[in-house]
């Protein structure tokens, strides 16, 4: 014991007490904020923001444009909170180029003109670096020409019908292409279909999509034909009529479209006229976890949808990504395709900074192309110099827990093709 | 194609069309009492509706919590429960803002549209932006498939009798009870019912509570065939203002017989050509009808 003296009580030299004092002293800059600051030193604010943008030594304010109130709620809210979660991961990382993320929300409240009002209000009036938003085409597309006029950076992370690509805008959900074609493929392949059973919502993206599919189908891969191609207006409830159209032309599969209140609506009425899954084959390019929420797990157990990513994804990144979303939201609250998407802005647009060195939007949309995220829950996706995402397309199967299994997964990462020769 | 299947989707589609009659009328008889009898333009019914798909929901997570055995009973419970609890509110709301406006019954419109937002956000910060799902019970499920080929919706039989059993109640109720009197009288020269004795207020306020409650029903009942969430009910006001109206503001039987036409058309429609053209055509017929007919199919016999 007495070999053992007190540190404190060990006489030291002055020399020693200050090397002491100045450790001491430099233990919180060891920390993270302190390497954040230093780092700042090192990108100093002119020479990162030349575009009068709102960042300062410290922070950088970035917009946030979703629907919180109003019809589209149902589905931008996983947004919201993903694109908060991986912002606020990457504050406690230290920031972006040693800044912290400062976050302004606005509420789209589902009416397109309000978007494009409070679009403008965030690049005018907020400055700030760029925006996490949108989720219907018809908002993305009410904003985009005030973001390419005031030369704003928009991550956008829904799926969609492509024939867009805008310097302005990073499309981190896939174009329709990247949707379509291998889920066709596979039922093809695996699930022997032959005629194929068009249905969607009338409005732009399922329009394009059946349009895509048909040629995919008919002229392009020739997997056989259509046997009935029907749109339904937003906010359809009775599909009693279509479901006999349906047992009509009996199809071998139903590929469909159908969103918002209708989807429900169309799967309790399928189950209800007896068309279950042990009896007939369908895939969806609109049913996420949450969907199946409002749908019900016992409705649509057994149906197959078409996404990049399904919550139940075997990796590490994703098990890391579902813990920490239901840490923050809850153990009940369930991750969809678009989720996960909006997931991916915050780090593209983290990563991208970084390799440009700057927050011009100019720089970034410039520095874009080639940006790899080898974090990303869906596993390692990449930027193409269009502006989408390489991902990978995969199949899974609803099951009576609102989960999906996953049962196919394209082998290569898909590239993102939002102008698609022979399928216009 | 053989002759049975052709027989087979013929009674199929037949039945669509009844169940779509069911869903209409369902929908429409709550406004056909405020809107028909009281002249009150509720933008808010089909927030009414949503509060009883809620109750439903509410239902089926407590009985599932608490007493799971007790699953396969909750329904009839829940959609008693949900008129009493949309009436209840029904109640209050006459109170609090539709009464005074009775003699401005176009500023009801911009009154109950500006209720349902609210009530709208209010399901939204309660249960949540997103969809709901209750569990329903197993018998509410599946098909009943009497022969091979065929096979009738069981939600839609279940919609058809309940529909039969509450618009047999409210014909009853209108025409033969001391209420129905109180109401018709009402309706007809409110200051000579006032002035025989009738307490119209306490009638008007009776009768709201009573149109709001059915749409509570009708709300719980949706549940089995549509969505369970904050906007649901804006995806029936449409149709029900179309119902009450085509029919003949004021008269029930309007409303079941405007109810069976819009239904017979647009599922016939549905079948033979796409969705949104049956749909298209259905409104140019209503449009049409309308046109020659102002007072809507069945005119009420109202001294104005």
């Amino acid at each position: 014991m007495a070999d053992k003296k007190d540190p404190i009580q060990t006489p030291l030299t002055d020399e020693q007490r200050r090397k002491v004092l100045m450790g001491m002293a430099a233990m919180p800059a060891m920390m993270m904020p302190g390497m954040a600051l230093a780092q700042a030193a090192q990108f100093p604010t002119a020479k990162v923001n030349t575009t009068k943008l709102a960042v300062t030594d410290t922070e950088v304010v970035v917009g946030q444009l979703h629907s919180a109130t109003g019809t589209m709620a149902i589905s931008e809210t996983g947004s919201i909170q993903a694109e908060q979660l991986a912002i606020d991961q990457i504050n406690a990382m230290g920031g972006v180029l040693g800044r912290k993320i400062r976050v302004i929300k606005e509420d789209g409240a589902s009416d397109w003109p309000t978007f494009a009002e409070k679009s403008k209000k965030l690049l005018v009036q907020d400055k700030v670096a760029c925006v996490f938003g949108c989720w219907t085409s018809a908002s993305r597309k009410a904003v985009l020409p005030i973001f390419e006029k005031e030369n704003g950076m928009l991550y956008y992370p829904t799926f969609y019908e492509g024939l867009e690509q805008s310097k302005n805008v990073i499309y981190t959900g896939q174009e329709a292409t990247q949707q379509i074609l291998y889920g066709l493929d596979w039922a093809a392949k695996e699930k022997k279909a032959k005629t194929f059973f068009l249905v969607g919502s009338d409005y732009i993206w399922p329009r394009t999509s059946m349009k895509i599919a048909r040629k995919h189908i008919e002229s392009v891969a020739k997997l056989g034909k259509v046997a009935g191609e029907e749109y339904y207006p937003l906010g359809h409830t009775n599909f009693n009529s279509l479901i006999n159209k349906i047992k009509l032309a009996k199809p071998d599969c139903i590929f469909a479209a159908v969103v918002g209140g209708s989807n429900v609506a169309f799967y309790k009425q399928l189950k209800a006229a007896g068309i279950t899954a042990d009896k007939q084959f369908l895939l969806t390019i609109s049913v996420t976890e949450d969907e199946v929420l409002g749908i019900g797990g016992e409705n649509i157990a057994g149906f197959y949808s078409s996404m990049k990513y399904f919550q139940s994804l075997d990796n590490a990144n994703n098990k890391a990504f579902v813990e920490a979303f239901k840490k923050a939201y809850g153990p009940k609250s369930v991750i969809g395709d678009v989720t996960q998407a909006g997931y991916l802005g915050p780090w593209i647009w983290k990563a991208t900074v970084e390799k440009a060195g700057s927050f011009d939007v100019d720089k970034i949309a410039a520095a874009s192309g080639g940006i790899e995220l080898k974090t990303a829950p869906e596993g390692y996706v990449k930027v193409h110099e269009n502006h989408h995402l390489w991902s990978k397309a995969r199949i899974g199967q609803a099951q009576l827990d609102g989960q999906f299994k996953v049962v196919a997964e394209s082998p290569e990462l898909i590239e993102p093709n939002p102008f698609p020769k022979g399928y216009q | 194609m053989s002759l049975t299947d052709i027989m087979n989707i013929t009674l199929m589609q037949g039945f669509a069309g009844l169940s779509l009659f069911s869903v209409l009328l369902l929908m429409g008889l709550g406004l056909a009492i405020i809107f028909g009898q009281m002249g009150v333009i509720n933008m808010a019914h089909g927030e009414f509706m949503t509060i009883g798909a809620y109750t439903i929901y509410m239902f089926s997570s407590l009985t599932e919590t608490f007493l799971p055995g007790f699953a396969s009973m909750y329904f009839p419970f829940a959609i008693v429960a949900a008129f009493c609890i949309a009436f209840v509110f029904g109640w209050f709301i006459e109170w609090a803002l539709i009464r005074h406006l009775y003699k401005r019954p176009l500023d009801t419109l911009l009154a109950t549209w500006g209720l349902s937002l609210a009530m709208q956000q209010t399901f939204r910060s309660t249960f949540g932006a997103r969809e709901v799902s209750p569990t329903l019970p197993d018998w509410l499920l599946g098909s009943w498939a009497p022969a091979e080929g065929l096979d009738i919706p069981i939600n839609g039989l279940f919609v058809l009798a309940l529909t039969a059993l509450v618009t047999g109640g409210v014909l009853l109720a209108l025409y033969r009870s001391r209420w129905g009197l109180r109401v018709r009288a009402t309706v007809a020269n409110r200051p000579m019912a006032n002035a025989t004795g009738i307490n119209t207020s306490r009638t008007d306020r009776l009768t709201f509570a009573i149109g709001c409650g059915i749409a509570g029903v009708a709300g719980a009942a949706f549940t089995t065939i549509g969505s369970t969430g904050p906007t649901s009910g804006s995806l029936y006001i449409v149709d029900a203002f179309l119902v009450v109206t085509f029919g003949g503001a004021g008269s029930l039987l309007g409303t079941v017989a405007s109810a069976f036409g819009i239904a017979q058309t647009q599922s016939i429609a549905e079948f033979f050509m796409t969705g949104s053209m049956a749909k298209v055509l259905t409104l140019m017929m209503i449009v049409t009808i309308l046109m020659l007919r102002p007072q809507g199919l069945f005119a009420s016999k109202i001294r104005r």
